[in-house]
């Protein structure tokens, strides 16, 4: 499967990703829109919040609209979804996002278009067979 | 729709609208149709309805009011079906945000019944352009209603090819009346079933489409007969179709306020459900081993709270029972799933012996109704029986707690296999039991008297079979004519109350306080206890004005509730709804003043059931068999907790005594402390001593409409 990588050690805590993301599916550079979050309290490595693929949310949808794609990836049929948000709350690593302008929720895609505009190559798309453990939840809902 | 369908069927009647979605949680019309003239038309929602009745039962009980007058019967045309969800129902974000709830006049009680239920009818309804659905009159012969939202069209039809039975009307409507797969999914329909045609207590099967089984799923609007009703009135089946249901379909006024409680809820319930009740595993099953433990699960009709048989049919069974891993909610986003099914059950008897259907249950009342109280602990027999009585159309709890009864008459020599014609019906007989279900299917024998519910048996075996009239009173475990629900109220003198003091008769979603009272021991006077029988009755009337599910409130508690001032209310969650309501219709409202919407339907029901001949203080009376040991057996299984009671509160030396001797002291103890209880209760609740509410009641929440005072002048 198709998922992102990180490395905390390259990472400059820029936040280029974020805006980059929220550009390219919102048209906008707006980090509340993003599918990948930067973390960083100043106080040792940064760390980053998106979708490790692991599917959890897939088994918790009431409608179907969330499905692995042939790539291995979790994506959302917007049509089938009715914007209940169960995924959000039962995402283990809370990067199912949801903002206010849309009825449905957002997540990581495995574009990969964060990795090509990151500086430091700290982002990546790999393709692996078992999802990476996942990030430690960071926010709070 | 097929052309198979549509061959079967003509039309009677064509209503035609503007189909338009929910604005802050109301479209601002309901649907009004006539079965005796075949009329169809819609209603105004006024603002005044908005502000006082809310939405959900309240709207049911205004339309109702004005449908009926003091002496209409349950049977009469002029007796309505009203079904309404509320203006938060159907909202997404929030978990058990998709109930319906039901008001008509009882078969079983003749007073008003309000009946709240999941599936997908009540917020499809809304999504289809009316706020609610008033049926009023009788159709020549059995119809449907079909409420086509995405055209805007309403019919009425003659319907002979549409099957009674409920999980059979269920197919019909995806493979007969929805063309897409798609379809299926906006489409659900209400039906009851052949044993609604033949008894009192007849449910309501509310439809969803569970998109991995693939199959139509139900839950049941079990309560006081409405299935009856339906039948009476010559409904099939109600059937309605929208267009797809998004995560704005009900227009409210600040969607991010909503959302934003809504994923906390979610997570709440993530995080903690599998370490607290485990909803999501084994639905309210899991209260049949805390019930046992408690000495709290009805078994042999009331007599015990205990049997060693319990964990056969306990969460721990069912968990292994129920498919797991399929989000199980009735609505959308309710992540609590509690609605679990059993897959692939063979059915053993009647007339659809062999069938291999889907089970949607066993939940808690089933278990202990059918189950326990009948002394039958063998999961397929509960299984069973579970299924053949939503299929029929009967409400589970009638029927457990009926059977209890016939039961332990049987047992006592009151009922004879000649009075039975021919069913043993011990304690334990699952094949008798199911056999007296297939009679009320039927329309046969022993079936038919067993249907007419506990209260109306009563005068049959006194008036038929010469039995005593005072006994069958005590041991009859129903009050204003409504079987109890499944749990013993001999320790918990507040939960007696609970059960009798409330406005459809004793159905725990009004009340249920018997860990406050009993195990915890928080409500100590008659004061406390009158308070809670104030709060709480008010706090669990405000879910079925709005849409929402009782269980959000209090079957998952954040980790921190019990450092709250107020545990037992939960107030982080009472605070969500808070959220939930302003972020639906814009109205900004306070925790109390969620009570005070609940108050004036309250005392609204109320005062209809004193329109209709009831609801005053002799109507709150309850059988003895709730309040204490009946019997000599009964006293004797506990007798160390009796006699303890005896000394300390009654001042008396058991020893010496008879246990007769000492079933008859505790007894006119207990019902001495009942009617202290009713006293308290009156007072806290604005009533007189005569149960009646005071006008100066009526005055302070703004509802002392004429008529309204009309019906209590009479009885100050």
């Amino acid at each position: 499967m198709r998922v992102l990588s990180y490395d905390a050690e390259l990472c400059i805590a820029c936040r280029i990703c974020e805006d980059v993301c929220s550009e390219t599916f919102f048209g906008e550079a707006d980090a509340e829109k993003s599918k990948i979050r930067i973390h960083d309290e100043g106080d040792g490595l940064p760390s980053a919040s998106f979708c490790n693929q692991c599917g959890e949310c897939i088994s918790v949808c009431p409608t179907k609209a969330l499905y692995r794609d042939k790539r291995g990836v979790v994506r959302l049929d917007r049509e089938l979804c009715v914007g209940c948000l169960s995924c959000v709350g039962f995402c283990p690593s809370l990067v199912m996002f949801w903002h206010a302008d849309q009825t449905v929720p957002d997540k990581c895609i495995s574009c990969g278009i964060c990795a090509q505009d990151c500086p430091e190559d700290a982002l990546a798309i790999i393709v692996v067979d078992e999802p990476p453990a996942p990030a430690e939840p960071y926010r709070s809902v | 729709m097929s052309e198979r369908a549509k061959a079967a069927r003509r039309v009677l009647t064509e209503f035609t609208y503007e189909p338009a979605m929910p604005q802050k949680g109301y479209t601002g019309r309901t649907l009004y149709v006539n079965l005796s003239d075949a009329t169809i038309r819609a209603k105004e929602v006024t603002e005044e309805m908005k502000e006082k009745f809310i939405g959900g039962r309240g709207f049911g009980l205004w339309y109702l009011w004005h449908g009926v007058e003091g002496d209409t019967k349950w049977d009469d045309p002029e007796n309505e079906i009203v079904i309404s969800s509320g203006p938060c129902g159907g909202i997404t974000q929030y978990p058990g945000s998709g109930k319906s709830l039901v008001v008509s006049i009882s078969p079983l009680t003749e007073v008003v019944i309000d009946s709240n239920v999941g599936g997908h009818f009540g917020p499809l309804l809304k999504f289809a352009g009316w706020d609610a659905m008033e049926i009023q009159g009788k159709a020549d012969s059995d119809v449907i209603v079909y409420i086509d939202g995405t055209t805007g069209r309403v019919t009425i039809e003659e319907a002979p090819d549409v099957p009674v039975d409920s999980h059979k009307v269920g197919h019909w409507l995806i493979e007969d009346m929805a063309e897409t797969e798609e379809d299926r999914y906006y489409m659900s329909a209400v039906a009851a079933g052949s044993g609604a045609e033949h008894s009192r207590f007849g449910c309501l099967n509310f439809s969803f489409y569970d998109r991995r089984r693939k199959e139509p799923r139900f839950k049941q609007a079990g309560r006081g007969g409405i299935g009856t009703v339906f039948r009476d009135k010559g409904i099939k089946a109600l059937v309605v179709k929208t267009d797809p249901v998004r995560g704005d379909s009900n227009h409210p006024a600040d969607p991010e306020r909503i959302s934003r409680v809504g994923v906390k809820m979610h997570k709440e319930i993530h995080d903690y459900d599998a370490e607290q009740c485990r909803m999501r595993y084994r639905g309210t099953t899991y209260l049949v081993q805390i019930m046992n433990d408690y000495d709290l699960l009805p078994t042999h009709n009331f007599q015990y709270g205990s049997h060693p048989d319990a964990p056969k049919i306990n969460g721990e069974v069912w968990e292994n029972r129920f498919t797991q891993g399929i989000p199980d909610g009735c609505w959308y986003g309710c992540t609590m799933a509690c609605s679990h099914a059993v897959d692939g059950y063979e059915l053993r008897t009647g007339p659809y012996q062999g069938e291999t259907v889907i089970v949607d249950g066993p939940e808690y009342e089933t278990l202990g109704g059918c189950g326990s109280n009948c002394g039958i602990f063998e999961p397929w027999a509960v299984m069973e029986i579970n299924f053949y009585c939503d299929t029929y159309g009967l409400d589970t709890i009638s029927f457990g707690t009926g059977t209890a009864f016939v039961m332990e008459c049987y047992e006592r020599g009151i009922l004879d296999q000649e009075k039975t014609g021919g069913l043993e019906l011990n304690f334990g007989n699952a094949e008798a039991a199911l056999e007296l279900l297939h009679q009320v299917g039927r329309g046969e024998g022993f079936g038919l008297i067993f249907g007419q519910g506990i209260r109306r048996m009563k005068d049959i075996f006194v008036e038929e079979f010469g039995a005593d009239r005072a006994f069958l009173e005590d041991i009859g475990m129903e009050a204003k004519g409504l079987e109890y629900s499944e749990y013993v109220t001999k320790e918990s003198l507040a939960q007696q109350g609970g059960y009798g003091l409330s406005n459809k008769g004793p159905q725990h979603d009004e009340a249920w306080l018997i860990f406050m009272d009993m195990v915890n021991n928080q409500i100590p006077t008659f004061e406390d206890k009158a308070e809670a029988l104030h709060y709480f009755p008010m706090w669990r009337t405000w879910f079925g004005l709005c849409g929402f599910c009782k269980v959000l409130w209090n079957d998952i508690t954040p980790p921190d509730n019990d450092m709250t001032e107020e545990p037992a209310k939960i107030p982080e969650h009472v605070q969500n709804y808070v959220e939930v309501f302003a972020g639906v219709t814009g109205r900004e409202v306070t925790r109390e003043d969620l009570i005070t919407q609940s108050e004036r339907i309250y005392q609204f029901q109320r005062v209809f059931n004193i329109r209709l001949g009831h609801g005053l203080r002799d109507h709150d009376a309850v059988p003895y068999r709730s309040q204490g040991p009946v019997t000599v057996e009964e006293y004797e299984s506990r007798q160390e907790r009796y006699d303890t009671q005896l000394r300390g509160d009654l001042g008396l030396d058991p020893t010496g005594m008879t246990t007769e001797e000492k079933v008859a002291a505790l007894r006119e103890y207990r019902e001495d402390q009942y009617e202290q209880l009713i006293d308290a209760v009156y007072k806290r609740r604005g009533w007189t001593q005569n149960g009646v509410p005071k006008p100066e009641t009526l005055a302070k929440l703004g509802m002392d409409y004429p008529e309204m005072l009309a019906v209590i002048e009479p009885h100050l």
